[in-house]
């Protein structure tokens, strides 16, 4: 076995990740470990200032219900994301986020984040939940905050530690085990409880491109579904995981649309001119009541632009020319006035682009496109697991203690694991909380991780021997390599291993052409899935077959790893749901319509780590009552 | 290409035990050959073009060449982040030029107050996390 050194770390508490959602629980937890003389941990496999989903800035925040102001209320929220979920939403933990997200708002502000504000000091709102930013720094800002929270309560932070495999001892989680990406050093973690906050999945479906822009993907390429298979591995319950996101952006750069669409009133059309929304109006009736409600479900809005494509009529244009000489109309009498709007318009159009996702900055100043003169392409990217977006995939998590539902089985945000926590895209059901919400959530589960141990925390008891296997189980990728690279002139053909790269081809080509992905126009069925479980078989014998020559290709193992499971959990789950609900997201073909009688509910998973099977179940839908 | 680094201009952050590039890539894909102290992007197809080498380059090393295979030549988006705004550089492929320049944030580095400066409590048990319901803005937390 590879020589690595072991490094043992006792904490109370471990965060696992650095985006949004752990460094809200850092910053929260960090205020009460102090008082309680606790300890908290984080251990992030990149750099806290640019780790995570906001790693190259965001330009808006998308959660802000504005309760001080009576801008809106919670339940407002709360009927907003059951609708786009076409009613399946976890809505007490909708009502937690929103009911704290407001202060999390406030405190980015505090923290230094520049919040868009009118003549009268107000936040100018992109949408009704949305407030433009001025958010290069986003993250920076949002880490600093951490790192003073955890410095100030004598917590500690490890960056550049990858951790894959839970501990977990009877149904408790004791730990976690991971290895260094930077020197021969494996890492176990041993708390009374842990936050997984490691995001959502990307690349566990093909891209759209895959040569040089396979990176390009609209969420980003390092969130691999860390989350998904260290709850999985737990034991933990999992939600909607047949949930996916697939955004609607523009093409190839997968720039935003939320400000065109928003707050420049752009119109989405067809190479035809046809605005979709309009021309097939008549579709939103066969997915009533949800169909037929304001604002119309993101996956339908999705569904008609698809139907557009199906039907040949792309590409889809979004009319930036239209929206910006609108916009621009009202100053037609004052030259000067005119000139000024333009020019701020542009730069507001660019800085979108600049905050968030530079690629589409370059593409368009590639094809010498200029918004205010011609529309640009939008498509339908790939799909994606994030379920803090339009998507709802994560753990299945104990609900808040002061609403009467049928979700509490311990402590906020806690899994069906005891002791161990979801945030961010970790935590299912609970869509919508983007950045700003899911730091919300953070902090929830911060103070709920803490409260756990001040009430509940044992000392963990780490079986060393298991830890053992663990780390054989670890290093394995690197053994293979190493035993058998020399039989072959080039390595990387071998017929003893595979590599990571060809091994997570493998797992999107399954994915995209069985599972409904973009070469398959988003459309699958029970014999194409049961056909992808199949060939899953043999993909996981194959994953005990991974090589690694140096540490960062023995991270891709373990990401390639990880999405199989989230790739499996997803084939599952579809298949399990004998309908279609989410049309634009993915479409059974052999269960085509929505049947509110049989799935009006929860497609829920588990994977029992003593048998090692699957079980599949449906939870009841509950409704805040009156809301 | 994704990121690239212009040869003549890395120094490999004079041989520190970590680069800047290094430190920074959220995919871990910036590697220093110790050999020509000079730093290259190991896989350009899973570089995210996020820029965080680009802007935190000491050197200003490091740039992007959209992707090759969707993305026409002879563009480019060069950011000089300063430590209030960030100034771009867009170049079009017919050789026009934009220049914006955006703030980044509203106070100086590193003074983020993690409570804000609002009002606290010590009720472990109440819906209430550290700083609300002061920082809400309200006088209690909502509830049912």
């Amino acid at each position: 076995m590879a020589n690595f050194e072991t490094v043992e770390v006792s904490t109370d508490l471990l965060i696992v990740g650095g985006g949004f959602g752990a460094c809200g629980a850092a910053t929260e937890a960090a205020y009460w470990a102090k008082k309680n003389g606790l300890k908290v941990t984080l251990v992030d496999k990149a750099a806290l200032d640019r780790s995570g989903a906001v790693a190259m800035g965001l330009s808006a925040i998308n959660q802000y219900v504005g309760v001080k102001d009576g801008e809106n209320t919670v339940e407002d929220y709360v009927r907003y994301v059951r609708q786009d979920l076409m009613g399946i939403s976890r809505e007490d933990l909708v009502y937690n986020i929103a009911r704290h997200v407001d202060s999390t708002v406030h405190l980015f502000e505090k923290w230094g984040l520049k919040i868009w504000t009118d003549e009268e000091g107000k936040y100018v709102h992109e949408g009704r939940w949305q407030l433009m930013i001025n958010g290069e720094s986003y993250k920076i800002i949002i880490a600093e905050a951490a790192k003073n929270a955890l410095a100030d309560a004598g917590g500690e932070i490890y960056e550049r530690v990858f951790i894959t495999e839970p501990l977990v001892e009877n149904n408790k989680i004791v730990g976690a085990i991971g290895f260094s990406t930077r020197e021969e050093k494996v890492y176990v973690f041993k708390a009374k409880a842990v936050i997984a906050g490691m995001g959502g999945a990307v690349h566990v479906f093909r891209p759209r491109s895959v040569g040089e822009g396979l990176g390009r993907s609209w969420y980003p390429p390092f969130n691999s579904g860390s989350s998904a298979y260290f709850t999985l591995k737990a034991g933990a319950e999992m939600t909607c995981q047949e949930v996916r996101f697939i955004p609607v952006r523009f093409k190839d750069g997968y720039g935003p649309v939320g400000a065109w669409f928003l707050l420049f009133k752009s119109r989405a059309v067809s190479a035809q001119g046809g605005e979709y929304m309009q021309v097939r109006h008549e579709e939103l009736q066969n997915w009533a009541p949800y169909g037929l409600a304001k604002p119309i479900p993101a996956n339908l809005r999705n569904y008609l632009g698809m139907l557009d494509i199906d039907a040949g009529l792309g590409p889809l244009y979004m009319e930036t020319h239209e929206a910006i000489g609108k916009l621009a109309e009202q100053y037609k009498d004052d030259p000067k006035a005119f000139k000024k709007k333009m020019k701020e318009l542009e730069a507001e159009a660019w800085e979108d682009f600049l905050d968030m996702t530079i690629s589409q900055a370059i593409l368009w100043a590639s094809q010498n496109v200029k918004p205010e003169e011609k529309h640009s392409e939008i498509a339908a990217c790939e799909p994606y697991f994030i379920g803090s977006h339009s998507g709802a995939s994560g753990a299945w998590v104990s609900g808040p203690e002061d609403m009467d539902t049928p979700y509490k089985w311990g402590y906020e945000n806690m899994t069906t694991v005891d002791g161990l926590f979801a945030v961010g895209d970790a935590s299912g059901a609970s869509s919508h909380k983007f950045s700003s919400g899911s730091h919300a959530e953070g902090r929830i589960a911060g103070k709920a991780a803490v409260k756990y141990i001040v009430e509940k925390g044992a000392e963990p008891a780490v079986d060393m021997a298991k830890v053992e296997e663990l780390k054989a189980k670890l290093l394995a990728p690197l053994d293979l390599f190493e035993a058998h690279c020399n039989e072959t002139t080039d390595p990387e053909v071998n017929t003893n291993y595979i590599m990571p790269r060809q091994f997570m081809f493998r797992l999107q080509k399954i994915m995209d052409e069985y599972a409904g992905g973009v070469t398959s126009a988003f459309k699958t069925s029970k014999s194409l899935l049961e056909r992808a479980m199949e060939l899953f078989v043999f993909l996981r014998e194959d994953a005990e077959k991974l090589a690694a020559r140096d540490l960062h290709e023995l991270m891709r193992c373990w990401e390639n790893i990880q999405r199989m499971w989230q790739g499996e959990a997803h084939v599952r789950t579809i298949l399990f749901r004998e309908e279609t609900r989410w049309p634009g997201y993915y479409f059974r073909a052999d269960t085509p319509k929505m049947d509110e009688e049989n799935w009006h509910c929860f497609a829920n998973c588990k994977w029992d780590p003593a048998t090692g099977e699957w079980e599949m179940m449906k939870r009841d839908v509950w409704n805040i009552p009156g809301v | 290409m994704p990121s690239y680094v212009i040869t003549e201009k890395c120094d490999g952050c004079k041989g520190q035990d970590k680069t800047a590039c290094q430190y920074i890539c959220p995919n871990d894909l910036m590697v220093l050959d110790m050999e020509r102290m000079k730093a290259y992007n190991r896989d350009p197809e899973m570089c995210w073009e996020c820029m965080c080498c680009v802007k935190m380059c000491p050197q200003q090393a490091m740039d992007v060449r959209g992707y090759a295979d969707f993305v026409p030549l002879g563009a480019s988006a060069t950011p000089l982040r300063g430590s209030q705004d960030i100034m771009w550089t867009v170049k079009f492929r017919d050789g026009s030029l934009k220049r914006f320049k955006f703030p980044i944030r509203t106070n100086e580095e590193g003074s983020a107050d993690p409570l804000g400066g609002f009002a606290t409590h010590d009720d472990l048990n109440s819906e209430a996390l550290a700083t609300e319901p002061a920082s809400l803005g309200l006088d209690a937390v909502p509830t049912l």
